[in-house]
């Protein structure tokens, strides 16, 4: 798929969607974020820049995703279950397609370093394997929890030769992570580009992050209708900054018979306040420099959020998913940790799949809302990643012996 | 407001740069961090900023981002904030508050300024507010005569500067390096080419913060900017001396000792 002006919705210059968007930044970083924004653009329209992206996506990660019929799991679901199969791609998730984006501009800006957050790892492995591939200097920020109950992927980013800083402060998560980044960015600003891995943030990353996943969304449209002969009736993804959500979600916006549910993370369950649930239990408000929904409390504090899913333990949410919420476009629902991980455990012994963790809240979230569909209605599941990285957390759930 | 332009004037017929120092509220407790600020005040500063506590200070560094997260487990609430401006308030010096936008909106932008205003403050420093974001916020400081501080950075453009310090009123907060809040060795050589590039476009007060913590960094900067703005370093002093009467002591022997480094 080639990014072309043409094919991308256009947001207005400062990045707004509806009320949510824009940029709470600190003065240092304007100049960085206008230099980034006019890059991308430049870029989009260089038939060179599309060919070398598309190039990786082919021969590096392999794309096209294959779009997998889960029939076994379809018989608990009761509807057509396909999945959109970005487990499949290199470094096992969807977080390589906005990497190699990023990563050729910040080439093409000259830079020679990255930083990145990370919470499950995925995006910090995604970019310290893009930074060995264009031989940039990486470091990436997580939280010292999520360093713990990801330990798999901490080791794979050292071994791609990152250097991967255990945050201490806050909350010691995701949220934590991103500050801790930003702080670099402001210091490293001329040097350095922050490679952020979600569609959060201070624009023109919701929009440029956004735009290099869309292609799940153009490749899995396409698929279904080879392999289905028409547009499904759902399209469902897991939302923790919303970056895979709003990849598979977006070229089909304007196909309004197609629904768009999106599932985040209500850890213990959102009447217990430990969750991860942003959009559900979250209120209009500003973090990591766009406003959006988020989790604080009547001073604007953020509160922490919790969830078993390292990826989706964010008390914020990519400011395009809060305005598809608020315009009724598309539709948020919470999974609490012990359904996601019986989504986890029927995948794997259903179709021989076993998903990542947070990958298991569309799961079951597709389960949940099954009733309000009929046995031949199809849905189309972002298979966002795999979940070698979860075999450790899984096996303690469970009670399984290591 | 006038109170802060009036502050510049009075050290600009003194020759010297004024004395402004910074302290996040609630630490290291409610009534400590009042009183503090006001033996500041006291002993030479010219105006105080009171730190309104954020979960999420990306402007900062460590030592001031501990200082915060003390702050929030006192609980420290905006309402809290807006009584210490109030204490302080009777010294007859300006009072500020440097918070981040997230409070602010959350609270509510009008009722911000109207409390703000009540507890006679006199300007607010939003570090991440731009001001593409700042429609209401200008609007609502204007109709309250509260001074609007915006922060610029060594990396703004010239047509940037311009922009940001025509939205401004008190003075503009230049940030001496690009990076976050923090005591450093040297003051940065970019601040004083931004001040340069400042006074080509603003006939505003200057005043230079980020890495100013000691009187010879304080007579560098104070040379060619209209203010100076110290806050680590006084945070520093309480983190480091868990003996209340210690830290206050070497409190005062700083902020007199800046004061003193300031007349040109
Ligand atoms: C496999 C997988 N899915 C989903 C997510 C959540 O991120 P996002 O909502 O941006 O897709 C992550 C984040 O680490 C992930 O690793």
């Amino acid at each position: 798929m080639t990014l072309s002006a043409e094919n991308l919705r256009v947001d207005s210059a400062a990045g707004h969607f509806g009320p949510y968007g824009g940029r709470f930044v600190p003065e240092a970083l304007i100049s960085a974020l206008e230099e980034l924004d006019l890059e991308y653009h430049k870029a989009i329209q260089d038939p060179e820049f599309n060919q070398e992206l598309s190039g990786l996506q082919k021969n590096y990660v392999g794309r096209p995703s294959p779009l997998t019929e889960a029939k076994r799991f379809s018989e608990y679901a009761k509807l057509r279950v396909f999945l959109k199969r970005e487990d499949l791609n290199h470094t096992g998730s969807h977080k390589i397609n906005n990497v190699l984006g990023q990563a050729l501009l910040t080439v093409r800006m000259g830079k020679k370093r990255v930083i990145a957050e990370t919470g499950a790892g995925q995006h910090g492995v995604a970019t310290a394997t893009a930074a060995a591939l264009f031989g940039l200097d990486c470091v990436v920020y997580m939280g010292e929890e999520d360093t713990q109950r990801q330990a798999l992927n901490v080791a794979r980013m050292k071994l791609l030769g990152a250097e991967v800083i255990p945050v201490t402060t806050g909350t010691r998560t995701l949220k934590d992570a991103i500050n801790e980044a930003m702080r670099d960015w402001v210091t490293n600003v001329e040097t350095t580009h922050y490679l952020l891995g979600t569609v959060a943030g201070p624009h023109p990353f919701p929009t440029m992050v956004r735009d290099f996943h869309r292609v799940m969304g153009v490749e899995a449209r396409e698929q279904i209708l080879n392999q289905a002969g028409r547009l499904p009736e759902a399209i469902a993804a897991c939302v923790g900054g919303g970056s895979n959500a709003i990849g598979i979600f977006h070229p089909f916006i304007d196909d309004e018979t197609v629904q768009l549910h999106g599932f985040e993370a209500a850890g213990d369950g959102v009447a217990t306040g430990r969750h991860a649930a942003t959009l559900t239990g979250g209120s209009p408000g500003i973090l990591h420099g766009t406003r959006s929904y988020v989790l604080q409390d009547k001073d604007g504090q953020t509160l922490p959020s919790h969830s078993i899913s390292a990826g989706l333990d964010y008390p914020g949410v990519g400011p395009e998913h809060a305005w598809l919420k608020d315009i009724k476009r598309a539709s948020y629902h919470p999974i609490t940790d012990t359904e996601a991980m019986d989504a986890f455990s029927l995948l794997s012994k259903t179709e021989g799949i076993i998903p990542a963790i947070e990958t298991a809240h569309a799961l079951a979230g597709v389960l949940k809302i099954s009733d309000q569909f009929k046995p031949t209605d199809i849905v189309v599941v972002n298979c966002s990643g795999r979940g070698d990285k979860d075999v450790e957390t899984a096996a303690k759930w469970f009670g399984l012996k290591i | 407001m006038n109170s802060i332009l009036e502050v510049f004037k009075k050290t600009k017929v003194e020759n010297r740069a004024a004395l402004i120092a910074y302290l996040p509220a609630g630490f290291p407790n409610k009534e400590k961090s009042s009183e503090i600020l006001r033996l500041i005040l006291d002993n030479g500063a010219d105006m105080v900023e009171v730190g309104l506590p954020y979960s999420d200070p990306l402007m900062d560094g460590p030592t001031i981002q501990q200082a915060v997260e003390i702050s929030l487990e006192n609980k420290t609430s905006i309402d809290d904030c807006f009584q210490i401006v109030k204490e302080l308030s009777t010294s007859k010096k300006p009072v500020l508050i440097m918070s981040y936008y997230s409070p602010i909106e959350k609270y509510g932008v009008s009722k911000f300024v109207e409390n703000f205003a009540l507890a006679n403050g006199a300007g607010v420093i939003t570090p991440d507010l731009t001001i593409e974001e700042a429609g209401p916020w200008i609007l609502k400081t204007t109709e309250q005569e509260i001074a609007r501080v915006f922060v610029v950075a060594p990396s703004s453009k010239a047509a940037r500067l311009t922009k940001v310090a025509s939205e401004v009123t008190g003075f503009v907060y230049a940030a001496s390096l690009m990076g976050v809040t923090g005591t450093r060795a040297q003051v940065s050589s970019k601040a004083e080419e931004l001040v340069a590039n400042l006074r080509k476009t603003t006939d505003l007060p200057i005043a230079v913060g980020l890495g100013v913590s000691t009187p010879a960094q304080a007579k560098t900067v104070g040379a060619f900017a209209d203010g100076v703005i110290v806050g680590s370093a006084f945070v520093k002093i309480l983190l480091e001396n868990s003996d209340f009467e210690k830290a206050k002591t070497l409190i005062v022997e700083l902020t007199q000792q800046l004061r003193a480094a300031l007349p040109r």
